[in-house]
């Protein structure tokens, strides 16, 4: 590794600790009904929302009609999204002429894009018309990406009230998340790359003759609208198939180091959020610490793997260090313009996120990178995680490793002074089968299916982890994917569809189901004989429990395909 | 620690003084001890070698590993086999069906050889056994743990035989058996009889034999009309006198069936915290049947389907059998633990409610100090040596045999008065009555007396020295008593009595302070006494001039805190404080009132035990804890050991993960199997006896035991895996 590397990554590191603060203490001000300098803008607004869909600012909602809001709401979205598909052709700001999309993958884009996935079986500038991407994408890209952010809310109000009914108001947090949050850095970051060159109109697609002579067609549209919630949202639908490969996505070195900033910011925010809501911000930053760590294990893996090169060249003789005159490592699959490093980076981000924007063609990593790529979605997209998501996956893992080790302190479990009793514990359990069964089931069907098996392009270990990447990729609300993978199938579209979902809901609905029981709860007081969980002995229990967790559950399945698939390429055999 | 001493720790002061006062007229044997009073008894820690004397003497042959106890151990791991016994322990009936399954498929290869594909009849006859083995060391540390208190409940039911009860009915007596016997009857026991139900005494005096219930042989006394002394226990033997007993119990429902009930563990139920953590155990259970059912798939698509019997041999190594196995006999052995030290825990869930205590709610009389006073100072005063004060003060005191008295002869003879005279036979005792209010003594031609100040200042016919009034003002202020002394008419000093302080208390109490635990001292003295005793005591908060009936109050505003409280009760009045504090330890001797609303009942009556059982909780939930943590820590080695061999055909490269260089594919899955049900064995001992314990705060119990069992349950099946493998290897068994 060179000093540019290093100085990329402590510039990320950095600039994301600085974030954490100001952002988090912006939204726990947001979210607990305080003002903020927006306030004078945006109250009339929200106001405004509020008469217009009937909702009563000031009632709170017990659990089971907060999650059935979440639900209704999301469903209702889907819905919506699948019609907008099917009748695209009728409708207007339809400038290329698309039709119908099908129904199959009309149903797993709905699916995709109301999960917070945008798992995309579609090529974008081919498919889909202006209007399906701001009225039906962009849109739910805001309100997929608020209603994580209600649901950690939600969970964070269950860990700091004291025998209280109520988690809070979804329809508040929902219109508070997108107004406050997701609508004014939309907004200002949009500008900023205009600045930097990307697109924003509704024009037709222009066609050009290359200085070869040959004729190509440079798709247009409202990039850059979508490009920041894209992100911001951790949702990852590229405007373009190449995503944030793609110029117009993603133009310049600064544009890159914007954009992986604006993955991890409202996650890595959130912790700071939490930490001042449950009235101390070193449980937040404790959190943090344990995302924090995850991450540059991840990322140096990665990074001494990518930037390492592929063993048969260097088998070949072929010089792959890195040097003033070329960046070295694997490049396949990267753009050039970004190099090993900024790849890497982008391609752990956004795993470790559940937001699955890409800018370098994660099946051309190799095998064991690949393999930190996927092991970053099953460990649950805690690694910051999708926005809101991520949090409440942490929380999740914090109250198992509370449970598991805190007994050694001679205490039953405690969480925030929050009793850690059967049913959180029943409910934790929930939220991780539901992760595990969706991965594993559906990756085993499809590997001994017939047309599970076609779909995939390389024989061997490669193809079993595009499967595997596939289902991880859609149950953990990701996105991205090994591009070898036809996944425009109507097994993959329904499958994929159904993991999105479960991936999701089936999480969300048990968080949800714990935070109304600790909400409940007394708040005990804290002591010397309560176990800290501030320290870096708890931030380090926390981590041994997601990658324990996550290694238990699908070492076999990792064995049989990046590993494996390493091991062979380091023998000679590719796939 | 003998009779009396229990019963001084746990008498009040009201009490204290209708004794004192009966004393030198009816004296039994026990009070006419000269060693009575003069030394504080030792505070009851299971630290101090009278008590673990006491211990080994009741537990002397009941070591869980003595030979009778073992063998029937041995006999219920199989008898435990069934089924319906195993449903109540998921993670175990998953283990047993998987060793059925694996025993099916090896006996059915003899019949149809194909179904043998893919390992050998030796590999599948040895899983088999040791998948069974598994089943029967987990079987086996349950009934280790149950069977002390099987053995113990058999000799408590032989004390429940049937008694003929003497029945007092219309001022008649009448014999019946015990068991017709009904609440409300009134029944006359006599010297040599046994009590024939629970009751409460409504007449009479006597001393009585509570060893059956207790293990102690010294006799305690029995009297009406006392919170602490008029409750009687069936199958307890009235020693001297006699006793009017009122029935308090239905036949079936007394203290002696509910503590036969609850040492042999019969109408055990799963505590919250056990229940919780066998969710979180089925819960990992499914997600490895998860795990090792979407492996055959995965394993077809790489070309190698893997046999079941290694797919099962997988699944139990990665199932949590440790923690699933011994977790029933943690929770037995805790409650054993408990029992053993004479405190009848009602619920499991006391016990676990212990270690979460955070505030001691403290009664000052009987739970910090001894609750009689002693003899702190003796003072000259009015001109007198110090020498004529001693002399005074050891001689007012050689006939009198109160605690008081004997702790002030005690005091003068360390502080000089020479101890050389006794009582001689001519000497003319003046015994204490209420209306003279002074005791003494007439010999040689002196006389020796002490008493109330104004008592004997109304004796001499002398005004108050101005000293002595100081002294006494002084002493008053400090929460004593004073005492004056005269010599042959005169006054010579003051004696200060005061409260004392349990020695070793002083030191516990900042041990809980290190653990986190608040100690509050609840008196109804003045606040100057209460600060005096506090500071000495060193208790962390206090509440002077407190009825009674305040401590509910106290209890709830602790609560709405957030705390959690413990506290100790005998008394009807301490009946609702005891209901609602977290943690409740009622007194043996106290009323049924205080018994039915508390959730510990300590058999000695003394309530410095419960710094005890709260230690003992935190001792059961970290026991729990630690072994849970090391058998999820074991997977990663079981997997580094089973993954390479079991999809050795498939890619032989993946022999690089197996980091343990194992023998051969067949013996990687064998050892680590073995291991797995061997480890249960191992841990047996740790789970009978408890993780060691020694209080300090939760973040360095935490470190510590993260280290030994979270690093060690990681590193330790790396070793004892490739130990086994070596000699399966050398062996030549696969």
């Amino acid at each position: 590794m060179n000093a540019i590397a290093l100085v990329q990554i402590v510039l990320f590191v950095g600039l994301l600790l600085a974030l954490t603060k100001p952002l988090g203490a912006y939204m726990a001000r947001v979210f607990q009904g305080e003002r903020t300098w927006l306030s004078p803008l945006l109250s009339p607004l929200e106001r405004a929302v509020y008469r217009a869909c009937v909702i009563d600012p000031a009632a709170e909602q017990r659990w089971p009609s907060y999650a059935a809001a979440v639900l209704l709401f999301n469903l209702a979205g889907m819905i919506l999204l699948y019609a907008l598909q099917r009748l695209q052709g009728f409708l207007p700001l339809n400038p290329q002429g698309f039709g119908p999309v099908a129904p199959d993958l009309a149903f797993n884009t709905a699916a995709s894009f109301s999960t917070n996935t945008n798992w995309q079986a579609y090529s974008g500038e081919r498919t889909m018309s202006y209007l399906t991407q701001m009225a039906g994408l962009t849109v739910q890209n805001f309100v997929s990406a608020a209603t994580g952010i209600a649901v950690a809310v939600a969970l964070i109000r269950g860990l700091s009230r004291r025998s209280a009914e109520a988690i809070g108001n979804f329809w508040v947090d929902l219109v508070r998340a997108t107004l406050y949050v997701l609508l004014p850095f939309s907004v200002v970051v949009a500008l900023v790359l205009v600045w930097q060159g990307v697109p924003q109109n509704l024009k037709p697609y222009i066609h050009v003759q290359t200085l070869e002579g040959g004729a190509q067609t440079i798709a247009q549209g409202p990039v850059a609208s979508q490009e920041v919630i894209k992100l911001l949202g951790t949702n990852g639908g590229g405007f373009f198939n190449a995503n944030s490969a793609h110029p117009y996505e993603n133009p310049t070195p600064l544009t890159n180091l914007i954009e992986m900033l604006l993955i991890f910011a409202i996650p890595a925010g959130l912790t700071h959020t939490f930490g001042r809501m449950v009235g101390d911000t070193r449980q937040g930053w404790a959190v943090w610490a344990a995302m924090a760590v995850l991450f540059v294990a991840g990322l140096a893996v990665t990074l001494l793997v990518e930037q390492g090169g592929n063993p048969l060249l260097a088998r070949l003789g072929v010089d792959q260090q890195a040097s003033p005159l070329q960046p070295g490592g694997n490049l396949e699959g990267k753009e050039v313009r970004f190099g090993i490093v900024a790849s890497v980076l982008f391609a752990v981000v956004t795993t470790a996120a559940s937001c699955g924007a890409v800018n370098t063609m994660h099946d051309s990593l190799l095998p064991l990178s690949g393999g930190v790529t996927m092991f970053n979605m099953q460990l649950g997209e805690v690694i910051f995680g999708g926005v809101g998501s991520g949090l409440y996956g942490m929380l999740i893992f914090a109250i198992l490793a509370v449970f598991i080790a805190g007994l050694m302190v001679g205490r039953t479990p405690e969480y925030l002074g929050k009793k850690i009793e059967s049913f959180e514990i029943k409910m934790a359990m929930l939220f991780v089968l539901a992760g595990a069964a969706s991965i594993l089931v559906f990756t085993a069907w499809a590997s001994v299916a017939p047309y599970g098996v076609s779909s995939i392009l390389n024989p061997g270990p490669h193809g079993f982890s595009e499967i595997f990447y596939a289902y991880s990729s859609g149950t953990g609300n990701n996105g991205s994917a090994f591009a070898g993978l036809s996944a425009n199938t109507l097994f993959y579209n329904v499958t994929v569809g159904l993991a999105m979902l479960i991936g999701r809901f089936l999480t969300m609905v048990p968080v949800l189901a714990i935070a109304g029981s600790l909400a409940r709860k007394p708040r005990l007081a804290p002591g010397l004989g309560t176990m800290p969980t501030h320290t870096p002995l708890f931030v380090g229990m926390l981590v041994g429990t997601v990658v324990i967790v996550g290694a238990l559950s699908f070492f076999p399945a990792l064995a049989l395909g990046p590993i494996a698939e390493q091991l062979l390429l380091g023998a000679g055999r590719t796939f | 620690m003998s009779g009396h001493d229990r019963e001084q720790a746990g008498v009040t002061d009201r009490n204290r003084r209708q004794d004192s006062q009966r004393a030198p007229r009816t004296m039994p044997a026990r009070d006419a001890d000269p060693m009575r009073g003069l030394e504080p008894p030792p505070v009851r820690t299971p630290e101090t070698d009278e008590m673990k004397e006491l211990l080994q003497r009741r537990l002397r042959g009941a070591s869980p590993w003595s030979g009778p106890l073992l063998k029937r151990a041995l006999r219920d791991a199989v008898v435990k086999l069934d089924p319906r016994h195993l449903v109540t322990n998921p993670v175990m009936l998953v283990v047993e069906i998987g060793a059925l399954w694996t025993t099916a498929v090896t006996l059915a290869q003899l019949v149809v050889p194909e179904l043998g594909r893919g390992f050998s009849l030796g590999f599948g006859i040895q899983i088999s056994l040791w998948l069974w083995f598994t089943v029967l060391f987990a079987n086996f540390a349950e009934a280790l743990a149950e069977a002390r208190g099987k053995a113990q409940a058999e000799t408590l039911r032989a004390t429940r035989k049937e008694t003929p009860a003497r029945r007092l009915r219309d001022g008649r007596e009448e014999l019946v058996p015990s068991s017709q016997l009904r609440k409300g009857d009134i029944v006359l026991v006599r010297e040599g009889e046994i009590i024939p139900g629970d009751g409460e005494v409504v007449e009479g005096i006597a001393y009585v034999n509570e060893a059956v219930i207790t293990g102690e042989s010294a006799p305690v006394l029995k009297e009406p009309g006392t919170d602490i002394r008029s409750g009687v226990t069936a199958g307890t033997q009235v020693v001297s006198d006699w006793l009017k007993i009122r029935i308090t119990a239905d036949p079936g429902e007394s203290f002696l069936d509910r503590m036969i009930a609850l040492v042999e563990g019969a109408r055990r139920q799963k505590t919250p915290n056990e229940i919780a953590l066998t969710i979180l155990l089925v819960g990992l259970t499914l997600v490895f049947l998860l795990v090792v059912a979407t492996v055959e798939p995965f394993a077809i698509y790489a070309g190698n389907p893997v046999a079941t019997v290694v797919l099962v041999a997988l699944l139990v190594c990665l199932m949590p059998t440790t923690i699933g196995g011994l977790l029933p006999a943690i929770g037995i052995a805790g409650m054993d633990r408990v029992a053993r030290f004479n405190v009848l825990a009602l619920s499991g869930r006391a016990i676990e409610a212990a270690g979460d205590v955070d505030v001691l709610l403290l009664d000052k009389t009987g739970t910090i100090t001894y609750g009689n006073r002693l003899a702190a100072e003796i003072i000259p005063v009015n001109g007198a040596s110090l020498l004529d004060a001693l002399i005074a003060a050891r001689q007012s005191s050689l006939a009198d045999q109160t605690p008081e008295g004997r702790s002030l002869l005690a005091l003068a003879e360390q502080m000089g008065a020479p101890a050389t005279e006794g009582i001689r036979p001519d000497a003319e005792i003046i015994a204490f009555t209420a209306q003279a209010r002074l005791s003494g003594l007439r010999q040689g031609g002196h006389e020796y007396l002490k008493g109330a100040p104004e008592a004997i200042l109304a004796r001499t016919g002398e005004g108050a020295p101005a000293d002595l009034n100081e002294q006494i003002e002084r002493i008053a202020r400090e929460g004593g008593t004073p005492l004056a002394l005269a010599l042959d008419g005169r006054v010579v000093g003051v004696v200060h009595f005061k409260d004392t302080v349990k020695p070793g208390l002083r030191q516990r109490f900042q041990e809980f302070r290190r653990m986190g635990i608040k100690t509050i001292m609840i008196t109804g003295d003045n606040p100057l006494t209460a600060a005096t005793i506090a500071r000495e005591a060193g208790v962390d908060e206090f509440v002077a001039g407190a009825k009674p009936e305040d401590k509910i109050e106290i209890i709830r505003e602790l609560q709405r805190q957030g705390h959690l409280v413990a506290m100790t009760g005998d008394g009807t009045n301490d009946a609702p404080a005891l209901a609602q504090a977290d943690v409740a330890l009622a007194m043996n001797s106290g009323t049924a009132a205080a018994k039915e609303a508390a959730n510990l009942v300590d058999l000695d009556s003394n309530p410095t035990k419960l710094i005890e059982v709260i230690a003992l909780g935190k001792q059961l939930l970290i026991t729990r804890g630690a072994i849970t943590t090391f058998s999820i820590a074991n997977d990663v080695a079981k997997y580094f050991a089973i993954i390479p061999a079991m999809f050795a055909t498939a890619y032989p490269e993946l022999g690089t993960l197996d980091v343990m260089r194992l023998a051969t594919p067949e013996s990687a899955i064998l050892s680590a199997v073995i291991f797995n049900a061997l480890i249960i064995v191992a841990l047996v001992p740790l789970a009978l006896r408890g993780v060691g314990y020694r209080p300090a705060p939760a973040a360095e119990l935490l470190r510590r035991n993260l280290l030994v069992y979270g690093v060690g349950g990681i590193v330790a099946p790396f070793i004892g895996i490739k130990l086994i493998d070596l000699i399966i290897a050398a062996l030549g068994l696969a």
